[in-house]
């Protein structure tokens, strides 16, 4: 029975070779990719285990395990819906005994990229101990029961979570939840370091150097040895515990992974008893909004139709909501970026940075509509209401967002004199990159993940449509505003009043006319291809 | 509302299915020329998806005034042929002719007249059931008052009234189906295509919508209406077609279609595919 599960997802996995080139060919990457990283980590891993230091090795296997588990357990809560072939909930109407079907999803689990990658990597830095044979055996058990527990607890927290996971309300929150930690990784990270950095030296204004590898040795030694009693570590100390001769606290911390691999096991098994009785509702409580919001406070004709429409989902669609939310954390994200090199110039660069990018993200959004564009299309909508309509949001919203994001960085950063030429250039390159959307999402519709889905999610083998469609807009958009940054810099040179005020003026009154001929372009060209458009989305995966 | 002799003519509603052998657009030369009272009038449509052909030949008249069904197996092509017909699809050969209005040379006018629901699209459904129609009505340029009248209306009647406030997305099947009923008839257009409208939609909203349509019919509109439910357009429609591998094999008034069977026998008799063998013997009890 378990051969089958795997038959299954092998056919499966084929199956998904056959539909596009395209995915064939973002699979193979994708592949490429994973055997080149573990091929690297395993020899790195081999070499200081033969020639370097064998005290590396334990404790650089028992910290990237930890990862390797955290990541197996968190990344499916946050990125729902990315693996669903395999859901529990298709295998109901079967009379499968429980016990098999969960050795039978197990197994499955790890044919995948991610699958296959995690168990050549925990056998593969195993073989450091190539020279204390007895070591290498018991460095090979634990890295099967490190595997056993990243795909039981990853199974186990999935399956337990499923009904909140189901629930629009939570996956709406979590979503942009994720999106925000998923862009403070960066800063946290060069924090941290720096943190870690302060605490080995004692000195931050000494710039570290040759022995910072050296220094921080004892500190990892110290958090791999915590962690290496706990769950998520325990499996992939084995190794190290035996070859320091611990064998009490090799028994100790077989017990921490056994127990960890059966408790997962109970869990998963109980909660899948219970999901597969009691099939996935919806919450029931449906979300509420009283009279109509934005459609009654706009004059009534098709433009403002889609105005009111636009700035509705830009509220309310996490697809939407999770960009804007992003948007406060930018300048400290820049500010972080920038505290290393010790120079303001990302931080001062967000405003600009900001303008351009709200006025990109509204480049894809026939995309986004998917297949509801349909009403507009049997509505017969024209192209100029249509362009408009989209527009107006962002062009009410959008030149007061990148001025307050300007004002806060040059507060930062204390210089007010820079001020003018800032918003000059955030105006300019909102308007012109908002023009080049309202053109481009005519012309240049590729996958998106659907409504309801995790933005995370990008669709399958889209990634090439999105790379040529944003690339070309990128393009476009830099060339377009190549006036606008001309000024600009030479206002932030010359370092002249006169000169600043020279560019809001020029950012302004050049951005309204590319905008308007942008618009008057895309909607030319949205009247040409209207079906058009909608079959294009029909047919997105 | 259209006069006797011109609904004579298109009583008759002319099927000319093109001869299978022939897939090219030479035969369109040959087809009838379009009837302009018709309220939906297509002549020779084609569309082609990669290997498929979805649609071939199709030309078809929906009198003014008639309750128009389109019945067919699954994958037949009737929501590809509504499709070019309504101006969300653009025919490869062929063209669509809704009150005499060339739809896909004059598209906006034709659209004005028309009311569509599509069937297998999404909806903007992070908008409440009220500000979906009120956004329907609004595309259509109506004015305010209108709107809030209409669709005050249409959440009465579609027992819609309690969940008007409720997000779209939040919405069952039945209640989606319904409310994208009330977006395409906001405008009052003087024809409804309307693709499944009664899958999953209750025996109650369905009887109630059936009424709608009835009345809406008897005022002079025209409702076309596909479906794979014999009986209910057997019941509900004057006039039908049978399409079955993009053609139209029959097409008249109801009764002209069926003769002295039942829609249905006649269906299956049209269309073939029934199995007259025993039929999984094991499955009988034992």
């Amino acid at each position: 029975m378990v051969a089958r599960f795997l038959t299954l997802k092998l056919t499966l996995m084929g199956n998904t070779f056959r539909r596009s080139v395209w995915q064939t060919i973002g699979m193979i990457v994708a592949t490429l990719y994973a055997l080149g990283t573990v091929g690297l980590l395993v020899v790195a891993t081999i070499f200081a285990g033969v020639a370097g230091n064998p005290d590396w090795v334990a404790v650089a296997i028992t910290l990237g395990g930890v990862l390797t588990v955290v990541g197996w357990w968190l990344i499916p809560i946050f990125a729902f819906g990315v693996d669903a072939t395999l859901d529990p909930h298709r295998f109901s109407t079967f009379a499968i005994p429980r016990r098999t079907l969960l050795a039978g999803l197990a197994v499955a689990g790890l044919v995948s990229v991610p699958g296959i990658a995690t168990v050549l990597l925990a056998l593969g830095v195993s073989l450091a101990w190539v020279l204390e044979p007895g070591v290498l055996l018991v460095s090979l058990v634990g890295a099967v029961l490190g595997i056993a527990t990243c795909v039981l607890g990853s199974r186990a927290i999935t399956t337990l979570l499923a009904p909140v996971l189901e629930s629009r309300r939570y996956r709406e929150v979590v979503t942009i939840a994720a999106l925000m930690l998923a862009m403070m990784i960066g800063p946290l990270v060069g924090w941290l370091t720096n943190g870690v950095e302060v605490s080995v030296q004692g000195d931050p204004a000494d710039g570290g150097g040759a022995g910072t590898g050296e220094q921080l040795l004892p500190l990892f030694e110290q958090v791999a040895s915590f962690v290496g009693w706990t769950p998520f570590g325990a499996a992939w100390s084995l190794g190290g515990a035996a070859h320091a001769g611990d064998w009490a606290g090799l028994a100790g911390r077989l017990a921490v992974a056994l127990a960890t691999i059966g408790l997962a096991w109970l869990v998963w098994d109980r909660a899948l008893a219970r999901s597969l009785v009691r099939p996935p509702v919806g919450d029931g409580s449906g979300g509420k909004a009283k009279g109509l919001g934005p459609f009654g406070r706009v004059p009534f004709s098709p433009t403002w139709a889609v105005a009111a429409r636009t700035a509705t989902y830009w509220l309310r669609d996490p697809r939407y909501s999770g960009s804007i939310a992003i948007i406060p954390l930018l300048p400290v994200i820049m500010y972080f970026a920038g505290q290393s090199t010790g120079s303001f110039f990302m931080l001062l660069a967000t405003g600009p940075f900001v303008g351009w990018i709200l006025g990109f993200s509204i480049s894809n959004d026939i995309g986004y509509d998917n297949t509801a564009f349909a009403l507009h299309v049997s509505s017969g909508v024209d192209g100029r209401a249509d362009r408009w309509g989209r527009a107006i949001p962002m062009l009410a919203m959008g030149p007061l967002v990148s001025a307050a994001t300007v004002l806060v960085s040059v507060w930062i950063a204390d210089s007010w004199h820079l001020t003018l030429p800032l918003l000059g250039l955030a105006l300019g390159l909102l308007l012109v990159s908002t023009g080049v959307s309202c053109a481009a999402s005519a012309r240049l519709v590729y996958p998106v993940a659907k409504p309801g889905e995790s933005p995370l999610k990008s669709p399958q083998g889209a990634a090439m449509a999105t790379f040529v469609s944003q690339g070309l807009g990128f393009v476009i958009t830099l060339g377009l505003s190549l006036p606008v940054l001309a000024v600009g810099i030479t206002a932030i040179v010359l370092g002249s009043v006169v000169w600043g005020a020279v560019t809001v003026v020029v950012g302004v009154l050049y951005g309204v006319v590319i905008l308007v001929l942008a618009v008057r372009f895309g909607a030319r060209v949205y009247d040409r291809r209207l079906p058009e458009l909608l079959q294009q989305v029909q047919s997105f995966p | 509302m259209s006069d006797g002799t011109t609904t004579l003519g298109a009583m008759t509603t002319p099927v000319d299915p093109n001869p299978p052998g022939s897939p090219g657009t030479q035969g369109a030369q040959e087809l009838p020329p379009h009837d302009p009272s018709a309220a939906l009038s297509v002549r020779g449509l084609w569309k082609r998806f990669g290997q498929k052909i979805a649609v071939s030949g199709v030309s078809l008249d929906v009198p003014a005034g008639s309750f128009y069904g389109l019945v067919g197996p699954n994958g037949a092509g009737k929501t590809t042929m509504l499709s070019m017909a309504t101006g969300l699809l653009r025919p490869d050969f062929g063209t669509a002719w809704v009150q005499g209005v060339d739809l896909w040379a004059r598209p906006d006018e034709a659209k004005a007249t028309l009311g569509v629901l599509p069937d297998g699209v999404r909806l903007f459904d992070r908008l409440t059931g009220r500000q979906l129609l009120t956004y329907a009505g609004m595309l259509r340029g109506m004015d305010k008052d209108t709107v809030v009248d209409r669709t005050n209306d249409l959440l009465q009647t579609f027992d819609l009234v309690a969940d008007a406030d409720t997000f779209v997305v939040d919405y069952s099947a039945g209640m989606t189906k319904k409310i994208a009923l009330g977006s395409a008839m906001i405008h009052a257009p003087r024809t409804l295509v309307l693709d499944e409208p009664f899958e999953a939609v209750d025996p109650v909203s369905a009887a109630n919508i059936r009424d709608i349509l009835k009345s809406y019919v008897a005022g002079g509109g025209t409702v076309i209406v596909s479906s794979h439910v014999m009986d209910l357009v057997q019941r509900m429609c004057d006039h039908v077609a049978v399409i079955a591998a993009g053609q139209v094999l029959a097409a008249g008034t109801v009764d002209e279609v069926r003769g002295e069977q039942s829609l249905e026998d006649r269906f299956v008799d049209l269309v073939g595919g029934r199995q007259h063998s025993e039929g999984l013997s094991w499955l009988r009890g034992s």
